[in-house]
């Protein structure tokens, strides 16, 4: 894992928005870092700042109404945050693509699928328009379009959801970017093609060597395709590690009220769990840990700052309870622990 | 494609059937026998019988009405009762104004209100575009007989810049610009003002929708998102607004034409209704509509070449 440049390095990321004159963080310290061919799911409840941070990476936060306000944004090692629009048009669908949720509004009505394929081929590698639509075919095939050539010169109404994600995955492929970006990729779609296109984003992660930051909200999906899990509540990554880790030592107790919340096939006439009580607004963010209103184990201590600290190898928690009760002493614990 | 243009030229056809009928009842109840009505109060029984036989006023309903849809299906609509010319003949003398006129106010309104429209909407809330909101505002509550008197007393009279009388040479298209170019500002001007809404508002949707994220993640620069993405989504409301106020044009035309003294269908439907000249206002009705009908299916068409989900429908 530490073996070269990560391929996404994001380091005390904070993207702030502004409400009523006032700019209030949605994503407050944020760093992670994704190897090449590896996953990292971001998982939280809607509203965490998953989205934000995805949005953040590509550069798609921008004033007015949003800023990215501080931290390190390293792409192969290069800081990109803060750079002119100019050269981020150059980096966006180029090194970094991005898969959103919604794959029946995500697509241009008016504009063949082939040609919106294209367009990222036309601008960033300076194909030809015909060339542009031979390798567009080509990533049709690999994402397993059926009669690829066909439906190229097709519109995305003629196409059904899972049709029309498998396009979003072409569209962002087409330059062979080192990251992808994909926010909630499965969400729309029902379970057997959310089946197949998560099978088919692997496939295509170990393919082409891809480093993914894959968001999501499903811990069923996390166990199915991530390497790696960052958790993220109110803008902070709370608990991150490894997935076998997180899936059998839950630390956090955030994580462990999202896992109780599952519903679960084998308890008949189960009360479905909820976590009581809501996400702080982003104007009235606590000081301390901002889940403490919510969390049963509160305790005193909760109210001050908390930091990610080891609750295993590699495998980091924010909540002095969850840090101290294991009091676990990793060997690389001094070198990670910078925060 | 063939198949869609034949479905909606075939769809037409009862909407023509309608108007003519709305007309032909329309021109049947107002009171007064046409022939009385032309003749005056002292004419002899002869005479009156002898023009209603000439009118086909004597005849069934029923048979004046099959006579009056198929002569009008293949262009036929009688003769002016004051100048005996076929009115085809009278329309289409004058016609090349009133399109004209029509069509270069279509234009200035597209060609200011489009650009403005967008530029507002990518200056939304800034200095632009509340200037081109309180601008297209006034535009709006202008009507043609005043913005036009306004127009002919500074560019006509005071200035001297264009004609004051508007009948100008067909065969001179130097002399039709000049001489259209006042009141096409003065009747363009309420439809420049309602397409900048209109592309105002329908850009600033169409840059919200998702599929602008996606094009924006594809590295596409923001002008090429603009004019390709947004504009082309936002084109189909436009495109429906320009053929509906195409209608008003030609509505509105009547107006513009009797304040700047031009020929046209404006000039000959008052003359028409000034001479009690029945046929010729039954023919002039039946032609506007007409006209109007060719608008709004030239704007199917149109919807259908721009968005590709028409077609399917």
């Amino acid at each position: 894992m530490m073996s070269g440049t990560p391929a996404l390095e994001v380091n005390d990321l904070r993207t702030e928005f502004r409400i009523a004159g006032t700019w209030h963080a949605a994503v407050r310290g944020v760093s992670f870092t994704l190897a090449r061919d590896e996953t990292l799911a971001l998982v939280g409840e809607s509203g965490c700042g998953k989205s934000v941070t995805a949005l953040s990476i590509m550069g798609l936060v921008q004033p007015p109404q949003g800023r990215v306000a501080g931290g390190q944004i390293r792409l192969d090692g290069r800081d990109v945050a803060g750079l002119p629009e100019k050269q981020w048009e150059k980096l966006r669908g180029d090194r970094i693509g991005m898969v959103f949720q919604e794959p029946m509004t995500s697509l241009n009505p008016v504009m063949t699928v082939g040609d919106q394929v294209a367009e990222a081929l036309v601008i960033h590698k300076g194909l030809s328009r015909s060339a542009a639509l031979e390798r567009a075919r080509a990533l049709f095939d690999e994402v397993k379009i059926p009669s690829a050539a066909a439906r190229l010169g097709e519109y995305p109404h003629q196409f059904s959801g899972g049709m029309r994600q498998r396009v979003m995955i072409a569209m962002a492929l087409a330059c062979e970017p080192a990251v992808l970006l994909a926010d909630e990729p499965t969400t729309a779609l029902d379970v057997t093609i959310q089946a197949q296109v998560l099978g088919l984003l692997a496939d295509l992660k170990s393919r082409h060597g891809m480093a993914v930051l894959f968001i999501t909200h499903n811990l069923g999906v996390v166990a199915q395709i991530a390497d790696r899990v960052a958790v993220m509540y109110a803008g902070q990554i709370v608990e991150e590690g490894p997935v076998a880790a997180i899936f059998a030592r839950p630390a956090h107790p955030y994580t462990r009220a999202l896992f109780a919340a599952i519903p679960r096939l084998d308890q008949p006439e189960q009360a479905l769990a909820a976590i009581p009580g809501r996400v702080p607004s982003l104007d009235a963010m606590p000081i301390g840990c901002a889940f403490a209103a919510r969390c049963e184990e509160r305790r005193a201590g909760c109210e001050a700052p908390q930091v990610l600290a080891h609750v295993g190898k590699a495998h980091r928690a924010r909540c002095h309870v969850a840090t101290v009760a294991t009091a676990f002493e990793a060997e690389d614990t001094a070198i990670h622990d910078i925060r | 494609m063939i198949w869609f243009v034949a479905k909606r030229l075939l769809a037409a056809v009862p909407t023509l059937v309608a108007v003519l009928t709305v007309v032909f009842i329309i021109v049947r109840i107002v009171p007064g026998d046409p022939a009385l009505v032309i003749l005056g109060d002292q004419a002899t029984a002869e005479a009156t019988e002898a023009l209603r036989a000439r009118l086909g006023t004597d005849r069934p309903m029923l048979v004046q009405y099959w006579s009056f849809v198929t002569n009008a299906l293949t262009g036929d609509f009688g003769s002016s009762l004051v100048t005996g010319r076929p009115i085809i003949e009278e329309v289409g003398a004058v016609l090349p104004h009133t399109i004209d006129l029509t069509l270069a106010s279509m234009v200035l309104g597209v060609v200011v209100g489009v650009p403005v429209g967008i530029w507002a909407a990518l200056r939304r809330n800034g200095a632009v575009d509340i200037a081109a909101r309180l601008l297209s505002l006034l535009g709006l509550s202008f009507p043609v007989f005043v913005s036009g008197i306004y127009l002919l007393l500074l560019f006509g009279l005071h200035w001297r810049l264009f004609p004051v009388i508007g009948n100008a040479d067909l065969s001179d298209f130097g002399d039709r610009l000049h001489k259209v170019v006042l009141p096409a500002v003065a009747l363009g001007l309420t439809m420049a003002a309602y397409i900048t809404r209109v592309t105002r508002s329908a850009m600033l949707h169409s840059l919200g929708e998702d599929y602008i994220r996606t094009a924006r993640a594809k590295g596409v620069p923001w002008r090429r998102v603009v004019w390709v993405h947004g504009l082309r989504n936002a084109s189909l409301p436009v495109v429906t607004v320009v053929g509906l106020y195409v209608g008003i044009l030609i509505g509105n035309s009547v107006l513009t034409e009797i304040v700047f003294n031009r020929p046209g269908l404006g000039k000959i439907i008052v003359g028409a209704l000034n001479q009690r000249d029945y046929t010729m206002l039954q023919g002039l009705m039946v032609i506007y509509c007409f006209l109007i009908v060719v608008v709004n299916l030239v704007t199917d068409l149109l919807y259908g070449v721009m968005d590709p989900r028409v077609k399917q429908a």
